[in-house]
């Protein structure tokens, strides 16, 4: 049996750290005491109208509180509840095996646990295709009905689409894109493999709950800019490490303006900053894209008004030129002018940063009556995405332009197969990702916007969309 | 079959690595199409040295930089250095997911910064946050205890499988 501890509901731990962790647990609510109390004298003095609040939480430390139980802040270790959990064929395999040997028998609730194909699809070997069976008779075996079968689409993309990704919820995937669901408000984070199957046994999963960070984006963006090149430029400012463990917060009038396509593609990418979640506060735009979608009823969480945040940054999209990520290093961001020029033997469309139906409506405006001058790979992120392209024209756009058009799912982002490139050869790609090795095992890749990329394809060099009309 | 860590005691020949070591670089994602551990073994480090898997002796510590395992979730990467021999990874920080793998799947790891060369033999004793190297002594901070046990158990399989004993 597990042994909890019903003071904090931490369980799985000896007594010594245990009792550290309460008296750490004491000492911060003496302090928070001893604070109101000075803080209410003060208002009383000052004869303040607002009473004061001393927990001053975040969308994280409210999320994570309802999901826990208690009141909880940062820094503190819980216990939660999850309320969906996502592995696709990439991760589930190996989380299957950890629920087996963990001697599991049946998963916590089959409603709850949502499991795409999307990495290895159509299976191209033998070796895959023995996977994807072995986890399709363990998804009949234990009554899982959210199974979303070879050519529905990628994980982060088929998730938002059936209406899972839901303001205040806690969400967590075996992908670390998971942080995509932020874009509706939702606190979402990747796990590996074994800590699923943890969830998929109990449903839980301990945390820390995170730091955040505050970051503010004004101004708008110019033509041919877009929110994958505001994407780009906040993680050069931050770097690849700088939010580590934390949590970022998305506001400004920039961020509202957003279209709901856009705010993913800034939320997918907040793991590459290391970040925990990166969260857009729920509005208008959140709640009509899940009108008739959402699977359960929801209650968006907001941030209280001065809450604790460890850092505040600001941002100014109004002279944003387009941003390129060289390799190997998603920080390494550079201005347009500085990489145009550059080669390419292949231009990738998709993901689940960019492969999205405005995505592939600005691509098709940019090459719509023209050809491309180099390999043009394009993947719809999902079939719901491919229909809409094919009944609007947009695939037979691309497809006279000269694209590759490929079924729904990851493609060559991860270099698994489908437009895999090898050494000497350069590709540029809208996906999320331009580490050494990941497209195949050599070769470099240049990260960007999708207009970018649509301009590039016509010049067969990387190109300013901004002077390719 | 879950192997229990004895993480006071780790002795081994150092392999040197930068900043950003991510996840593609230590385990390409089209080997992970599989459960065979050795698979993933055969390709472990490739992204930046081909040679390693044939290098790496069992007991062998990685001394690396910043953001060790940043990227991909994918669990395979702890597993291929685990099942590589690797006894311990030493790095400035790790990413968020490889931290919380390396754990799950028992690879032992530890936050520091050291100054060391490639085929030192360094020392570690995870248990009570101490390294030494050459001579010289570096004390780190440690795992909490529950980390710590989890490590010990040979992973959260294994140690669910002691708690669900109990
Ligand atoms: S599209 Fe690429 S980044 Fe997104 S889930 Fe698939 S492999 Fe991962």
């Amino acid at each position: 049996m597990q042994e909890v501890c019903l003071k904090c509901s931490f369980s799985r731990i000896n007594k010594t750290i245990l009792a550290d962790l309460h008296s750490a647990i004491y000492v911060i609510r003496l302090k928070r005491l001893l604070l109101k109390l000075v803080l209410s004298k003060f208002s009383i003095l000052f004869k303040f109208k607002k009473s004061y609040k001393i927990t001053m939480p975040t969308i994280s430390e409210k999320i994570l509180s309802r999901a826990s139980g208690k009141q909880v802040a940062a820094d503190d270790f819980i216990i939660a509840n999850i309320d969906y959990a996502m592995a696709h064929d990439g991760t589930s395999i190996l989380a299957v095996k950890a629920f087996k040997e963990m001697d599991a028998k049946k998963v916590w609730n089959p409603e709850r646990i949502i499991i795409p194909f999307d990495h290895y699809t159509p299976a191209h070997t033998d070796t895959g295709a023995k996977l994807h069976q072995g986890i399709r008779q363990w998804i009949r075996e234990q009554g899982i009905t959210n199974f979303f079968d070879i050519g529905e689409g990628i994980c982060h993309q088929v998730l938002p689409e059936n209406g899972f990704a839901m303001p205040g919820k806690l969400i967590i995937g075996a992908d670390s894109h998971s942080c995509t669901y932020g874009a509706f408000g939702a606190f979402a984070t990747g796990v590996g493999a074994t800590d699923m199957a943890e969830i998929f046994a109990s449903g839980k999963l301990w945390l820390r709950v995170p730091q955040t960070i505050r970051i503010t984006v004004d101004g708008k963006l110019s033509k041919g800019v877009s929110a994958k090149d505001l994407t780009l430029n906040i993680i050069k400012t931050i770097g690849a490490d700088g939010a580590n463990y934390k949590a970022i917060e998305y506001y400004g009038k920039t961020i509202q303006d957003l279209s709901i396509a856009q705010r993913m593609t800034l939320c997918n990418m907040s793991i590459e900053m290391g970040a925990k979640t990166g969260i857009v506060p729920a509005d208008e735009k959140t709640f009509d894209y899940l009108k008739g979608k959402a699977k359960e009823k929801y209650e968006p969480i907001y941030a209280d008004d001065n809450a604790n945040y460890c850092e505040d940054l600001y941002f100014d999209v109004a002279n944003l030129q387009p941003q390129i990520a060289k390799p190997h290093e998603v920080d390494n961001v550079f201005n347009i002018n500085e990489v145009a020029g550059t080669p390419l033997d292949q231009v990738f469309i998709g993901s689940c940063t960019n492969g999205r139906y405005e995505d592939l409506q600005v691509v098709a405006k940019i090459l719509r009556g023209k050809q491309v001058k180099v390999r043009t790979i394009v993947l719809p992120a999902s079939r719901s995405v491919l229909i809409r392209a094919t009944e609007s024209g947009i695939i037979a756009t691309l497809l006279k332009a000269g694209a590759v058009i490929m079924p729904p799912g990851c493609g060559p982002c991860l270099g698994a197969h489908q437009g895999v490139i090898c050494e000497g050869e350069t590709c540029l790609s809208t996906s999320n990702r331009n580490f050494k090795g990941r497209m195949g095992a050599g070769g470099l890749i240049y990260l960007s916007s999708p207009e970018t990329a649509a301009a590039s394809a016509l010049c067969g060099e990387i190109a300013d969309p901004r002077e390719v009309v | 079959m879950t192997v229990k860590n004895d993480l006071n005691k780790i002795t081994g020949k150092v392999w040197k690595f930068g900043d950003n070591v991510d996840t593609d670089i230590i385990i390409p994602g089209k080997y992970l199409r599989t459960t065979d551990m050795s698979i993933f073994v055969a390709h472990v480090m490739e992204g930046i040295d081909p040679q390693f898997s044939k290098k790496v002796q069992k007991g062998d510590v990685i001394v690396a930089g910043e953001n060790f395992g940043c990227g991909s979730s994918r669990e395979q990467a702890p597993l291929a250095l685990k099942y590589a021999g690797v006894a311990c990874v030493v790095a400035g920080s790790f990413a968020r997911i490889f931290f919380r793998n390396a754990i799950n799947v028992g690879l032992p790891i530890i936050e520091a910064k050291i100054d060391c060369k490639e085929g030192d033999t360094i020392e570690i004793d995870l248990g009570n946050g101490i390294i030494m190297n050459e001579g010289v002594d570096y004390t780190v901070t440690k795992l909490p205890d529950f980390l710590q046990e989890i490590l010990t158990d040979g992973g959260l399989v294994g140690h669910r499988k002691k708690v669900d004993a109990v």
